[in-house]
C-alpha cells in the first residue's frame, strides 16, 4: 500500500506541482468564503431592509390568520364558498343578493344567541363534514367514507387543533406560493431569457435541503408561524412555476395561431387561449405545490410553526413513540385528503373527452347561465 | 376584377442572420447550399403574384414547399424577411401591431388543418371567438355567430361541445368561426386535409356554395391536386419555396412549367379538369349553313369522316349530316340525322365520356344553343392520354 500511496507529509522536496497547488489554494480558494458572504448578506438584509421584512411578515401573517380563522370557524367558510360559487355560476346580480342574504343571516348573530354560538364557537365537526362532502363531490363516495374514518381517527387522537393549524399553514403558504409562482411561470413561458434565468433558481430552491430555509427565515422573522409559512412557500413554489410554464408552452401551435389570426391581443391570447388550455398542467403543479407545502410545514415546526409537526417533534424530543406516530398518522391522513381532492381538479371526471370536461367545468359556469 | 392581395418580392428565411442568407441567395445559391453555409432555411423565395378579389386562389405544393409559410405571411403570423404584401393597396408589412390586429379582426380570418377549436367552449362560443376578442357585446356575438353557424348548417348544434361533433362538423365550426367576423379574405390552411375523402368533397361543395352566396377572396392551401382543381379559380404551384407556376387548372394541366409540376398531374383525373367546351374542336368537321347549299352540293363538302355540321344563320346548331343521310334527302334539313347528342360546354369531361361511348356520332358541344365544336371519341381519348406522356 505504501508504494501506491506515498505519504505526502514525508515528502521533502517541493516540486512545481505542489507549489502551484499551494499558490492556487492561497490566492483562489481561501478568499472564497460562501458561508461568510451569505451571513454578511443576511446581516445586511436584516439591518437595512427592516421595512420590507415587516411588510412581508404582515402580509403573510394576515394570510395565515385569515385562513386559520376560516378553518376554525367553518360557518364563515361555508358562507364564503356559497357566495363565491353563486357569484361564479349565476353572475353579479344573484351573487350580490346571496351575499347580502348571508350577511343578514350573520348579522342575526348580534341578536340571537344560537346563531352567535354557531358563528364563534362552532363544533369542530362542521369543517370535518365539509371535508367529507367535498371528498364525495370531487372524488366519490368511497373516498368520502375514507375521509370520514380518517377525520374520526384524528378526533380520537385529539389532534384536531394541530391538524387545523397545519392545514391552515399549508393552505396559506400554498396560496401565497401560487400568487407569486403563477405569474413567474407565465413570464417564463413568454420569454426564453426569463426561463433561462429562472430555471436554475428553481433548481436551487428544490434541491436545497429544506431545513436550510429555516435559518434565514428564523433570523428575519423570528420564531413562529410566519417564518414557517415563508420557508414553506419558498420550498413549495417551484412545481407550480415549472408546470405553468410547461403547460403554456405545450399549447398547440395552431391554437395559438388561431387566437392570433382572429386578432387576439397578447393578453387576450393568454387568458382566452393559453391559460385555459394549459389548465390540466397548471392544476398538476398546484397539486404538487400543496403536497410539498404539507411536507415542509412539518419540518417548519422546528422553528415553532406548531401544528402536527410540533406533535412529531415532541415525540422525538421525549422519545415518545406513540405521540410521534399519532402525529405522523394525522399528517398522512391530511396528505391523502389534500392530494386526492386537489388532484380531482386536474383529472378526468367523466367518460369522453376528459380534458374538455375539465376546462368546461372550470370556465363555463357563467356563460351557460347567461345563454 | 381588381387585385385584392398583391405579393411583391416576398422572402422568408428562418434561422439566425437571415440577411446574410438573402445576400447569398442573390448570388444564386440554392436552398441546400444556403443551409450548408449559414444554417438558414429558406421558407419562401422571391414570390410575386396577385390574388384577385372574389377568386379562390389555391397554393399547392408538397410539404416543405413553403405554402404554409406563405399563407401565414398574409396575416403576419410569420414575419416576412423581405418584400411587400398589399391588402387593398395597403402594405401590411409596414403595419403596426395595433393596425395588424385590426386587420385580422376586420378583413382576414383563417381556418386550420387541425380545426384548433377550444374544447371547453360550446360551438357557438367557438364561432364567436373573433367577435369576442373584437369586443362585440354578448347579444351581437350570439346573433352573428349563430348566423355563421346556420350558414354552414350547424345552427342546431350551437350549444354542443366540439368533442361531441364529427371531424367534418368540427371543421364546419372552424369555417363558421372564420365567417362570423364577415371577413373579405379567408385563409384556409389545408383546411380539409384532415377529413376523410367523402367529407372532404362535401366540405369543398360547401365552400363553393358559400362562395356563390357571397364571394370572398379565398386563399386555399392544399397538397391535394384534385381538391385544387375542383375549387381553384387559379392555382399557384410552389416548389422549394418558389412559386413555379400560376394559372387556371386547365392552363397548368395543358402546359406544365416543369417536371415537378408535371409530376403533380401524373395520374390525375384530367376528365375532372376539363369541360366539354375546353376540348371541343371547332374545325374537325365542315360547317354547312341551312339554305346555303343543297343536298348534292353538300356531299362535295363532307369531311374525312363523311360528316358535316349544319348551322342556321345565327350559328345555332341545327343538326349533323352524313354522306348516307344526304343520299336520299330532298334538302339539307331532311338529311339531318336523328338522335344526335348535344352537350353544354360547361359539362365536365368526365360526364360526357359515357355519352360519347354510347353514340355512333361525335358529340356536339353547344353553349346556349350556339355551336362550339364537336367531340369525337378520338378527341376524348387523346385528351385523356395527354398527361401520361
Amino acid at each position: 500500500m505504501t508504494q501506491d500511496e506515498p505519504d505526502i507529509q514525508d515528502h521533502e522536496t517541493v516540486g512545481p506541482v505542489e507549489s502551484l497547488a499551494e499558490w492556487f489554494s492561497e490566492t483562489v480558494l481561501e478568499p472564497i468564503t460562501i458561508g461568510d458572504w451569505i451571513e454578511d448578506g443576511v446581516d445586511w438584509i436584516s439591518d437595512n431592509l427592516e421595512g420590507l421584512l415587516d411588510g412581508i411578515e404582515a402580509v403573510i401573517r394576515a394570510l395565515v390568520d385569515a385562513t386559520e380563522f376560516l378553518l376554525l370557524y367553518p360557518l364563515w367558510l361555508t358562507a364564503f364558498l356559497i357566495a363565491a360559487g353563486v357569484w361564479m355560476r349565476f353572475g353579479h346580480k344573484i351573487g350580490a343578493i346571496t351575499t347580502g342574504a348571508l350577511l343578514v343571516a350573520f348579522g342575526l348573530g348580534v341578536f340571537s344567541e344560537t346563531v352567535q354560538a354557531l358563528l364563534w364557537f362552532p363544533p369542530p365537526w362542521v369543517l370535518a363534514v365539509l371535508i367529507v362532502l367535498g371528498g364525495i363531490w370531487r372524488v366519490g363516495w368511497r373516498f368520502g367514507l375514507f375521509a370520514a374514518v380518517a377525520l374520526l381517527l384524528i378526533f380520537s387522537m385529539e389532534l384536531w387543533p394541530e391538524t387545523i393549524r397545519t392545514l391552515s399553514l399549508v393552505v396559506a403558504s400554498s396560496i401565497a406560493a401560487l400568487i407569486i409562482g403563477l405569474p413567474i411561470g407565465i413570464a417564463m413561458s413568454r420569454n426564453d431569457t426569463v426561463e433561462m434565468l429562472v430555471r436554475p433558481v428553481l433548481d436551487l430552491m428544490q434541491t436545497m435541503p429544506p431545513f436550510v430555509y429555516l435559518i434565514p427565515a428564523a433570523i428575519f422573522f423570528g420564531l413562529g408561524t410566519v417564518p414557517g409559512a415563508i420557508a414553506t412557500l419558498i420550498f413549495a413554489m417551484p412545481p407550480a412555476v415549472r408546470l405553468t410554464n410547461l403547460g403554456i408552452r405545450q399549447v398547440s401551435r395552431e391554437h395559438v395561431e388561431a387566437g392570433q389570426a382572429f386578432g387576439c391581443t397578447p393578453r387576450q391570447l393568454l387568458f382566452k387561449i393559453q391559460l385555459p388550455l394549459a389548465l390540466p398542467s397548471i392544476m398538476a403543479g398546484i397539486n404538487q405545490t400543496i403536497m410539498l407545502a404539507l411536507s415542509m410545514v412539518v419540518i417548519a415546526s422546528m422553528i415553532g410553526a406548531g401544528g402536527l409537526g410540533g406533535t412529531v417533534l415532541t415525540g422525538i424530543q421525549r422519545l415518545q413513540v406513540g405521540v410521534g406516530f399519532e402525529g405522523g398518522l394525522a399528517v398522512v391522513f391530511l396528505a391523502i385528503l389534500l392530494d386526492r381532492i386537489s388532484q380531482s381538479f386536474g383529472q378526468r371526471r367523466r367518460e369522453g373527452n376528459a380534458y374538455g370536461n375539465l376546462l368546461r367545468w372550470f370556465f363555463s359556469g357563467r356563460q351557460k347561465a347567461d345563454a | 376584377m381588381s387585385d385584392k392581395l398583391v405579393v411583391e418580392d416576398l422572402y422568408k428565411i428562418f434561422g439566425p442572420r437571415p440577411h446574410r442568407a438573402l445576400e447569398l441567395m442573390e448570388q444564386g445559391l440554392d436552398k441546400d447550399a444556403i443551409f450548408a453555409r449559414t444554417g438558414n432555411t429558406v421558407g419562401v423565395r422571391e414570390a410575386s403574384f396577385s390574388i384577385r378579389e372574389g377568386e379562390v386562389f389555391v397554393i399547392m405544393g408538397l410539404s416543405g414547399s413553403g405554402k404554409s409559410t406563405m399563407v401565414r405571411m398574409f396575416n403576419r403570423l410569420i414575419e416576412p424577411t423581405a418584400g411587400h404584401l398589399y391588402v387593398n393597396g395597403e402594405d401590411i408589412t409596414r403595419m403596426s401591431r395595433r393596425q395588424l390586429i385590426d386587420l385580422r379582426r376586420r378583413d382576414m380570418s383563417m381556418v386550420f388543418q387541425s380545426f384548433a377549436l377550444l374544447p371547453h367552449k360550446t360551438v357557438i362560443e367557438n364561432a364567436s371567438l373573433g367577435l369576442d376578442v373584437s369586443g362585440f357585446d354578448r347579444a351581437r356575438q350570439q346573433e352573428r355567430a349563430l348566423q355563421a353557424l346556420e350558414a354552414v348548417g350547424l345552427g342546431a348544434h350551437a350549444n354542443s361541445y366540439p368533442d361531441e361533433l364529427s371531424g367534418g362538423m368540427q371543421q364546419r365550426v372552424g369555417l363558421a368561426r372564420a365567417l362570423a367576423t364577415d371577413p373579405t379574405i379567408l385563409l384556409m390552411d389545408e383546411a380539409f386535409s384532415a377529413l376523410d375523402p367523402l367529407i372532404r368533397t362535401e366540405m369543398q361543395d360547401e365552400l363553393m356554395r358559400l362562395q356563390e352566396q357571397r364571394s370572398r377572396t379565398v386563399v386555399f392551401i392544399s397538397h391535394d391536386l384534385d381538391e385544387a382543381m375542383r375549387i381553384g379559380d387559379r392555382i399557384a404551384i410552389m416548389q422549394g419555396g418558389q412559386v413555379v407556376q400560376i394559372g387556371t387548372p386547365q392552363e397548368i394541366v395543358s402546359n406544365p412549367a416543369n417536371d415537378y409540376v408535371r409530376s403533380f398531374f401524373y395520374g390525375v383525373d384530367v376528365s375532372q379538369v376539363y369541360s366539354a367546351g375546353d376540348i371541343a374542336r371547332h374545325d374537325a368537321m365542315p360547317l354547312l349553313q341551312t339554305g346555303q347549299a343543297d343536298a348534292a352540293g353538300a356531299r362535295q363538302q363532307l369531311g374525312a369522316d363523311g360528316c358535316a355540321v349544319l348551322l342556321d344563320e345565327g350559328a345555332r346548331f341545327r343538326g349533323l349530316v352524313s354522306a348516307r343521310s344526304l343520299t336520299d334527302a330532298a334538302d339539307l334539313d331532311a338529311a339531318r340525322i336523328d338522335g344526335i347528342d348535344t352537350v353544354e360546354a360547361s359539362t365536365a369531361m368526365s360526364d360526357v365520356l359515357g355519352r360519347a361511348a354510347a353514340s355512333d356520332w361525335p358529340l356536339v358541344v353547344v353553349e346556349d344553343g350556339r355551336f362550339i365544336g364537336t367531340l369525337s371519341q378520338r378527341d376524348l381519348l387523346q385528351t385523356l392520354d395527354r398527361t401520361h406522356q
